[in-house]
Order: structure tokens, then sequence, then C-alpha cells
């Protein structure tokens, strides 16, 4: 466990050293920066006129559908993963049974992957 | 290691980790701005990854790194931004809400104070009984048996996700009509005799379609 463990242990560093770079720089940048604020300086810049209206607006739905679709393929191959690893270490008859299983579930996905793309949600316009 | 000890750093990094944990999830729930709000969420995903890689289930840290800090928080960024939400007028609703939502939490308190009474009349340690084969990797003990003993709810996984997808695709997808797209074998399929013609036109007369 011990040993596991210590392979982490560069992560950590890296995140700690990540930390202190972050956190100083905004440390930093608030105790050394000049700041004089006017409502001028803080408003924002539209090439001189005023702002229409907010910068936020709404996102296309199409994202949300390219992210979905990509999430059930994400897990389709953290799925593979285990199964990659541990096939080869089976006896015989559990490694055919596991094989077919992992084929009867991509030939599920697979249906879905060929009505998503005979539907063209592949595509963007 | 003596002095602090490896459980000392355990213990350290454990309770590290659980109080930023915490602390951003209260941040999620309290922060003004649903985005920064996806963005504490996405800070507690990476620190109960790091709880998981404490408790040596390194490849469900992974997974929980890869499918909910990659895919997961992502999407929850798009909703957010896709719902073009007024910030100043989520606030409203609060006063409106807090009955519900009141016995919701005192509910979902009263639930705790029973699990974690349980445990601590048994004892902290008596859940800890089953202990982790240790001569083989996390991804390995997972694959041993989630393919073949457990194959209903592999299966069962595979057609949730199909749902998913279709489910996706019908709610979301609209072709916008008189899209022009590219007919790459109709192009390939395009000669010179085809796509081109000589017409000799002649003086004052110019041709006609």
């Amino acid at each position: 466990m011990d040993a596991f463990l210590l392979q982490y242990l560069p992560i950590v560093i890296f995140l700690g050293i990540a930390a202190v770079l972050g956190v100083g720089f905004m440390v930093a940048a608030w105790a050394m920066a000049p700041r004089r604020p006017d409502p001028e300086k803080i408003s924002a810049y539209e090439c001189g006129f005023n702002a229409f209206d907010d910068a936020r607006m709404k996102f296309d739905v199409r994202f949300y559908l390219v992210s979905i679709l990509f999430i059930i393929f994400d897990l389709e191959v953290a799925f593979l993963f285990p199964w990659a690893v541990s096939l080869t270490r089976m006896a015989h008859e559990a490694q055919v049974f596991a094989f077919w299983s992992m084929m009867g579930f991509l030939g599920i996905l697979t249906v879905g992957f060929i009505y998503e793309w005979k539907k063209g949600a592949l595509e963007w316009e | 290691m003596h002095g602090v000890g490896v459980l000392g750093l355990q213990a350290i990094a454990f309770y590290l980790l659980s109080a930023v944990m915490l602390g951003s999830a209260l941040l999620v729930i309290s922060a003004r701005n649903p985005v920064h709000s996806v963005l504490f969420l996405i800070t507690s995903f990476f620190t109960a990854a790091g709880l998981f890689v404490l408790l040596g289930a390194e490849f469900l840290a992974m997974l929980l790194i890869v499918v909910y800090v990659g895919a997961v928080a992502v999407l929850f960024l798009f909703v957010v931004m896709m719902l073009d939400v007024d910030f100043g007028s989520l606030r409203t609703g609060f006063a409106r809400y807090l009955p519900i939502g009141g016995v919701v939490a005192i509910v979902l308190l009263i639930e705790m104070a029973i699990v974690a009474g349980a445990v601590a009349k048994r004892g902290a340690s008596a859940g800890a009984t089953i202990a982790a084969p240790t001569d083989v990797t996390n991804a390995e003990a997972i694959g041993r048996v989630l393919y073949t003993d457990y194959i209903y709810f592999f299966q069962a996984a595979g057609i949730a996700l199909l749902i998913a997808m279709i489910g996706a695709i019908v709610l979301t997808l609209r072709h916008r009509p008189g899209v022009k797209r590219q007919n790459i074998a109709a192009q390939v399929a395009r000669t010179p005799a085809k796509g081109m013609a000589i017409v000799k036109v002649k003086t004052g007369e110019g041709i006609s379609e």
C-alpha cells in the first residue's frame, strides 16, 4: 500500500507547485499591482458605443449533443480497460464468456452508433 | 519513515482532500454564478479521485477524472450556458422553495445520522473487514467479475447508454432545412464530359439555357 501511494508522490508535488504558483501570482497581483479604478476603466470596451446587451448568450444545443455522444463512447472505452487487462489471465471458459459478453455490449452500442450516423447526428449542419 | 510516518501522511492527505472536497461542495450550492458552481464541482470530483487513490481504488479514481471531470462536468457547463439563465433572477425563488428544500434536507440529515449512529455502534473499522486482493491491480480485480458474474448489470449498462444516445438524438437533433452539403461521391464521379459543354454561339443571338 505504501509503495503504491508513493507512486503518487510526484503528482502531489506537482499539485503543490501548481497551487503555490497559482496562488502566488494572484496574491502578487493583488498586493503589488496599482489599482485606481474609475467607471470608464472598468466598463466593457465596445469600440466607442455602449454595450448592447449581456455578453452571455444562448449556447447552441448541438454542442450538448456532441458532448453527450462523446460521454457515451467515453464510457464504452472505460468499460474496455478492465476487460483488456483481465481477459488474458482468466480460465478458458470464463475467457470465452467474458469475450462474448463484451461483444454483446459493443454490439448494443454499435446499433446506437449506426443510428446516430444514419440520422446525421455526427454532422454539424 | 519515523516521526510523522506513512500512516500520518495518509491521514493528512485524507483530511486535506476531504476538507477541500467539502468546501468546494459547499461552494457548488452557494456560488452565485452557476458556471462557478460547475467549476467547484470539478474541484470536488478531483479531490474525490484523490480519496479513491488513498483507498487503493486506482482505476475508479482515473475513471472519475476521465468520465466525470472530462465529460460530465463539460456537459454540465454546456447545459448551464445553454439555459441562458438570468443570474440575478435565480435567487428570487429562494423563500418559495425553502419549505420543501428544508424538508428534503432534514430527511437526508436524519438518514445520515442513522447511518453514522449505526457505524459508531459497531465501531468505525467494522465495515472494513473485506480485504481487497493485493496481488492484482484494481482494474483487473474489476475485470474478473464485471464481465462474467455481473453480466446482466454490464449489459444493462450498455442498454442504458444506448437509450441515452437515442434520447439525446431524438430530443436535440434538428436539421436545418436547405443546407448544402458536399457530396463527395458525386464530385468524384463527375467527368469533363458531364461537367462541361461547348456551345457554338452565333453572332447576335446569345445562348438560352
